[in-house]
């Protein structure tokens, strides 16, 4: 009868070590998926930022203002396009 | 065990009554049970009270932030971002400040010392916020100080990349991100995020150590694909700007709509401002003229009118309408010409906008079929884009139609109507006679429209309205190179306390290619004060500016030679109304 007490004891014990065990790998697992989540945030916002960037960027009006102040770039008059029409294969003037 | 009854050994001198140790046993037994009693109603009654106290001392609830949705073009280019950003607090009954630290402090925030000591002088409360919404880089430097007590919020701003271009159209967010204005407004309820909470064990130093449970879910907003084209939108905006500016006028604002799908492309106002900014302007700036404000059109309702009276059989586009001279007289008021003539056909009637014309095809047809199709083509109830403050127009009921009434509302007095609403009413030319639903949202297969004129009708009046660009016609400033166009001039007299007085809006609505329409653009130009003021002279080259670049833009073959455009040296066909 003893045998089997001292037996259950040690039982008891290896167990309540388990659950400690258990509890605190759940809670460093856990802390690292926060970390993880975190990071998936801030991953977020930068690409939400980046896209706002490109966004301001690339507005028509500032593509516009460069090509004409830096590369003297200029919309062509009518006169000056040359229309290419596949179904002839010729190049139409105007 | 028991004393009670235990002989007590006197030392001889005193024998104490045995009830007393009866009583001090009794006494201790019954608190004792008192102890055992509160012990077990906390913990297995009343448990509820400790483990709350337990759990305030670890458990915490957290808001978890949902965000608002990213407002797009129809080419996924952003309009509206919502990114973080840091906002400044203090507790100030915790705050351990020095002078030195204050005015570093106010530096960087951009408050004034004064105010800085101000907000933190009130130590009863605990939690004023010193600034709200602070870039991040600005943010770090707060917390570089490391003054106890101050600490920061993360919070969420709204960014416009289209700034003043899309200024109105958007609208714009409070500080907590609600939509106030515009489409921000009126989608609020799909890019509203809807913050969750949880509840966590944290341990001493702040970290989340567990879940417990998800009180409730976040719900982010979703992203919206508006209708709009970010190149056409930013087109569109700076040649209004330019023209209102030109002809220094009080505003102006264009519509260009997809005329096969009803889709709005752009929609810009001149004057405009920055939605970036915290500060906004007077209310008549925030604005979106386009959609929120109504103005007599003018003759860009006559081909409403002679379509209407096509449709009923009682002209034919080659009827000549006597225009007796330019002038008509009905319930003693005078209608009256720009350019009087004896006689005009129905074709030249919109060709050179005359009054007389239009209010004599009005006058033939009964007030209830006017009202129908006038009705039916969208005037005088909202257009369904549903933005906010949309002002329906006004289109009076028939049965109070004087004979007057009927006249000058064939040529657009006594109608009102807002840009967006007129823009509309056109696609009944491009469309072979169907209305299309006006939206704001990307649509990915074509609405149905409803049926207002004949196939025929309409293909009629369409080609009554090539002829206004033609030399001869009102507008032929708004002749595009390589694309047929179709359209209409208005010069409207201003309505002022019932009176018409010498001011004008100046307007042009138009559709093109005019082989198969695909865009229709309408411009309005609201008293132009320089030199000139007609429709076909301030609002056509804007049109034509607008258009042809969009076409081009978009890829929409050609349907004229490329020297399709006649420029006239001789005086334009000037209008009134």
């Amino acid at each position: 009868m003893a045998r089997i007490n001292v037996l259950l004891l040690i039982l008891v014990i290896a167990c309540a070590l388990g659950v400690v065990t258990s509890q605190y790998k759940a809670r460093k697992l856990f802390v690292e998926l926060q970390q993880e989540k975190d990071r998936a945030q801030q991953m977020d916002v930068e690409w939400g930022q980046l896209q706002l960037e490109q966004g301001t960027l690339a507005m028509p009006a500032r593509v516009e203002k460069l090509a004409g102040n830096q590369l003297q770039m200029q919309m062509p008059q009518s006169g000056q396009i040359r229309y290419v029409r596949i179904d002839s294969g010729m190049v139409v003037r105007p | 065990m028991n004393y009670a009854t235990a002989p007590i050994q006197t030392t001889g001198q005193i024998a104490l009554p045995a009830w007393r140790s009866r009583l001090l046993f009794l006494l201790l037994l019954g608190a004792l049970a008192a102890l055992l009693a509160r012990a077990v109603y906390l913990q297995s009654i009343n448990d509820g009270f400790l483990q709350q106290k337990g759990d305030a001392r670890y458990g915490r609830i957290v808001e978890i932030h949902a965000h608002r949705g990213m407002i797009s073009d129809r080419h996924g280019e952003p309009l509206a971002v919502s990114t973080p950003v840091e906002s400044v607090w203090a507790s100030p009954a915790d705050v351990e400040v020095s002078t030195k630290q204050i005015l570093q402090l106010a530096n960087i925030v951009g408050l004034s010392p004064a105010e800085v000591k101000s907000k933190l002088s009130d130590t009863t409360r605990e939690f004023v916020y010193l600034k709200r919404q602070l870039p991040p880089e600005q943010a770090a430097k707060v917390v570089k100080l490391g003054i106890p007590g101050i600490s920061l919020q993360r919070e969420y701003r709204r960014y416009y990349p289209g700034g003043e271009v899309t200024a109105q159209l958007l609208g714009f967010t409070d500080v907590d991100d609600n939509g106030q204005e515009g489409i921000e407004l009126a989608l609020q309820a799909q890019l509203g995020g809807k913050a969750g909470s949880q509840h966590v064990i944290k341990d001493r130093r702040g970290y989340i150590v567990e879940d417990v449970a998800s009180l409730r879910a976040p719900k982010p907003g979703v992203d919206v694909a508006l209708s709009i084209d970010s190149k056409l939108q930013s087109l569109a905006f700076r040649e209004v700007k330019q023209a209102v500016e030109q002809h220094k006028a009080k505003s102006g604002s264009i519509v260009v709509l997809d005329a096969k799908s009803g889709e709005v492309l752009a929609l810009a106002n001149w004057p405009s401002y920055n939605s970036n900014n915290r500060d906004k302007p007077s209310p008549s700036i925030l604005r979106n003229h386009a959609v929120t404000d109504e103005f007599e059109p003018g003759s860009t309702m006559k081909p409403f009118t002679i379509a209407t009276a096509l449709e009923a059989g009682k002209i034919r586009p080659n009827t000549v309408i006597n225009t007796a001279g330019g002038a008509l007289t009905v319930n003693g008021r005078t209608i009256h010409d720009t350019h009087p003539q004896r006689a005009l056909t129905v074709g030249q009637v919109i060709q050179l906008s005359s009054n007389v014309g239009a209010a004599k095809i009005a006058l033939s047809l009964p007030p209830e079929t006017l009202w129908h199709a006038l009705n039916e083509d969208g005037f005088g109830s909202p257009t369904g884009s549903e933005f906010p403050g949309e002002a329906p127009g006004k289109l009076r009921d028939y049965k109070k139609w004087r004979p007057i009434d009927q006249a000058t509302i064939a040529y657009g007095n006594g109608i009102a109507v807002n840009l967006l609403q007129l823009a509309r009413a056109y696609t009944v030319f491009a469309n072979n006679g169907e209305l299309k639903p006006i939206t704001l949202l990307k649509q990915e297969t074509p609405p149905l429209g409803s049926k207002v004129y004949s196939d025929a009708t309409a293909q009629e009046v369409r080609d009554m309205m090539e002829t206004v660009v033609k030399p001869g016609g009102t507008a032929p400033l708004a002749q595009i190179t390589g694309y047929r166009v179709a359209g209409k001039t208005g010069t409207a007299h201003k309505l002022e306390n019932g009176k018409y007085v010498d001011r004008y809006v100046a307007s042009f609505v138009g559709l093109a290619p005019a082989s198969n329409p695909r865009l229709i653009v309408a411009v309005m130009i609201n008293e132009p004060s320089g030199a000139e003021y007609y429709g076909g002279l301030v609002a056509a080259p804007v049109f034509s500016n607008v258009m042809g670049a969009s076409l081009r833009l978009l890829g929409v073959p050609n349907d004229a030679p490329l020297d399709n455009v006649i420029r006239t040296l001789g005086e334009m066909i000037k209008e009134d109304a």
